[in-house]
């Protein structure tokens, strides 16, 4: 079973409990200065943004089809069957390609570091593994952020849509978005409102690229044959033209 | 802009091919002359050497101006996608005289092949400044993920600049006269020249699809599920038009005659390669109906207009033979498709991602010094070995004679 996470826009009182929480459970400093920045950072992997009366939060999506797993040239980063997309720093060679990649810009980069590593939240792979909860969710005072299987989640959120519907613009983001995130969005107004992005495809992105690239042995064997064709007939041309020539 | 005189070219490039380095050591007397070319060249090393220092202890955040929404500045899509691009006259020249057997641009064969190596090289080194973790960069040799683009371009391009300098090694055991590695290199030279005709057209093409991850990123009028084969066909073009650049450039320098019949020709091929790679652009356009977007006033319109302008102006001048065969116009046509080629690699990798990126870049002075460090030391290494290494071959006058008659170019312009 795939694990996700839920968060109800709607119940978020903006209270920032999940932001310290991630904070402590990565070592990283957590102040008033800090709770104060409205985005995510090398220092800061989720953060709570105020968009009006509304909040949202962000986060790495941990997407079902992560693009930046695919585009990794050393696979560094590493979709886990329990859901969470985890990062492993001794192979990062810092390319940021998973930076330019991602359809959430999620991935931070630790600029001013001399031996920078990426920055994102990994859905607490290792409390998760070990039956835990998120930090996040178990700090979260009221439900708004919460910890599960990915399915019954979804089935969670209908339900809450389900029963009031007045309250809930009638959608689940993440359910569909680049082919399923393990983050998943409700809200009582369309998502861009609260700052989510809806101009993201549909597909998964990592089918972009691999259209192309399973291509790769095909045009190497198909090139091959037609280079080394190519190169017969010349060169018995040009030997029957120096025959020709010494002839003559 | 006239071209050297005949006579005075053979004489020159006659003892420049057979005794290298006495020529070489004539001149190296004549160096420490403090010229305009030379005060510019030192002032762009020194201020590279200070953003390499800045580099090295302050990071990447000290040395550029990227951030966690523009991750790829100039350092990617100059230093590394357009010098791969600007590198490919390598492997479109190695197929054309090597396995099309169109022999008679062989002269030109040894500098494109030159540059190649030159350039990959000079890739690396941009690299090892915008990799977080240059100390990383075997990384994806051994550490593999195949379904990434990244990791296919750092195989082809690791294994090209292998066969790129296997390829230039003869030229340095022709110089110190070592035959038996000379016949071992011929021996494997044809799946080698193969294999880098493929390589190149894999990572060429890669360099393009590293970029179809980004749809909702890449503004339209960049983004189309044929980057590959755009990047692929405006690589050769550019390739095509950095032989005619270099060989303009080092007949001048070492005062050798211009192969201009040979270059004309290979203008022709140059136009209708533009003119394939600009209907290909022009018909996938409107099959994605995105001209609407031409009468937007916006930065990308101006940008991509800029753009075409390089490339279709070129393309229209060279189909007309008076232009050809003036050397001055060949290499200002030469020189509009490769800063086309590079307004194209700055779109699809910096502006072109701006707007969707939701942010601005700028480079940093400090990349425009890096990147302008490399492209000057391109130059100067260039210089150094073309003057110590028999690259501009000695028959090269002879043969261009012979090319002259045999060439359907009017040989009364030339001279
Ligand atoms: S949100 Fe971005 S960083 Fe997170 S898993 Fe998806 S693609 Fe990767
Ligand atoms: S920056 Fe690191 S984790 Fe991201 S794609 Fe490059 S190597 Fe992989
Ligand atoms: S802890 Fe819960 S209520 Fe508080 S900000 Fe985070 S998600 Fe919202």
């Amino acid at each position: 079973m795939s694990k996700a996470i839920l968060y109800d826009s709607t119940l978020c009182i903006g209270c920032k409990a999940c932001e310290g929480a991630c904070a402590e459970r990565w070592g990283l400093p957590y102040d008033d200065k800090i709770a104060a920045e409205e985005k995510i950072s090398a220092h800061k992997l989720t953060a709570i943004e105020t968009h009006g009366d509304k909040f949202s939060r962000r986060l790495c999506m941990n997407c079902v089809q992560p693009a930046c797993a695919s585009v990794c040239p050393v696979g560094a980063l590493q979709k886990t069957t329990l859901g969470p997309v985890v990062y492993d720093a001794d192979k990062c060679m810092g390319c940021r390609y998973c930076m330019q990649a991602c359809p959430f810009q999620v991935p931070s980069y630790e600029w001013s570091s001399r031996l920078p590593r990426m920055r994102k939240c990994d859905m607490c792979f290792e409390r998760q593994s070990q039956g835990k909860v998120t930090a996040c969710a178990e700090a979260c005072p009221v439900g708004a952020t919460k910890n599960g299987d990915r399915d019954a989640l979804i089935a969670e959120a209908q339900q809450r849509i389900a029963e009031k519907p007045d309250q809930y613009y009638g959608k689940i983001y993440g359910l569909k978005e680049v082919g399923g995130t393990s983050v998943l969005y409700l809200s009582a107004v369309p998502f861009e409102q609260i700052g989510l992005r809806t101009n993201v495809p549909l597909e998964p992105l990592p089918e972009t690229t691999w259209r192309v690239l399973e291509l790769v042995p095909d045009v190497v064997s198909t090139g091959s044959v037609l280079l080394g064709g190519i190169w017969w007939i010349t060169n018995r041309r040009a030997e029957v033209s120096k025959k020709e020539g010494k002839r003559r | 802009m006239t071209p050297q005189p005949e006579s005075n070219g053979t004489v020159r490039l006659a003892s420049n091919g057979t005794h290298p380095g006495g020529h070489a050591r004539a001149t190296k007397f004549k160096l420490p002359k403090i010229t305009v070319w030379r005060a510019i060249f030192a002032a762009i090393m020194l201020s590279g050497l200070y953003a390499t220092y800045l580099r090295v202890f302050y990071g990447l955040g000290g040395s550029t101006n990227l951030s966690d929404k523009f991750p790829w500045g100039i350092w990617i899509a100059f230093d590394v996608m357009c010098g791969v691009g600007l590198a490919a006259g390598g492997f479109t020249l190695v197929a054309i005289v090597h396995i099309f057997r169109i022999e008679r641009y062989k002269p030109i064969l040894r500098p494109a092949i030159l540059t190649a190596f030159l350039g990959y090289s000079l890739v690396v080194v941009g690299l090892l400044y915008d990799l977080g973790r240059p100390d990383r960069l075997w990384h994806p040799l051994v550490m593999w993920n195949p379904h990434s683009v990244m990791f296919e371009v750092a195989w082809c391009v690791t294994l090209y600049t292998t066969v790129l300098f296997l390829e230039f090694l003869p030229v340095v055991f022709e110089k110190f006269g070592m035959h038996k590695p000379q016949e071992w290199i011929h021996r494997i030279s044809v799946p080698l020249m193969i294999l880098g005709v493929l390589l190149s057209t894999l990572h060429q093409s890669s360099l393009g699809t590293l970029f179809l991850i980004v749809p909702e990123k890449l503004y339209p009028l960049w983004y189309t599920p044929i980057l590959p084969l755009l990047f692929y066909v405006s690589a050769i073009a550019v390739g095509l038009a950095m032989t005619i650049f270099e060989s303009w450039h080092s007949s001048r320098a070492f005062g050798r005659a211009l192969e201009l019949p040979l270059l004309a020709s290979l203008a022709r091929v140059l136009a209708v390669v533009l003119s394939v790679y600009l209907w290909v652009r022009f018909l996938d356009m409107s099959h994605r109906h995105v001209f609407g977007l031409l009468s937007q006033n916006r930065i990308e319109t101006w940008l991509f207009a800029l753009e075409i302008a390089l490339m279709v102006v070129p393309t229209v001048l060279l189909y007309q033979s008076s232009i050809r065969l003036r050397p001055g116009a060949l290499y200002a046509c030469a020189v509009m498709v490769v800063f086309g080629f590079i307004a194209n690699r700055l779109n699809v990798g910096t502006t072109g991602l701006e707007a969707g990126s939701g942010t601005h870049y700028i480079p940093k002075w400090s990349e425009v010094a890096v990147t302008l460090s490399i492209v000057a030391a391109g130059f100067a290494i260039f210089r150094m070995i073309a003057q110590y290494f028999p690259i501009f071959e000695a028959h090269t006058h002879e043969q261009a004679l012979a090319e002259m008659e045999e060439s359907e170019e009017d040989p009364v312009t030339v001279g």
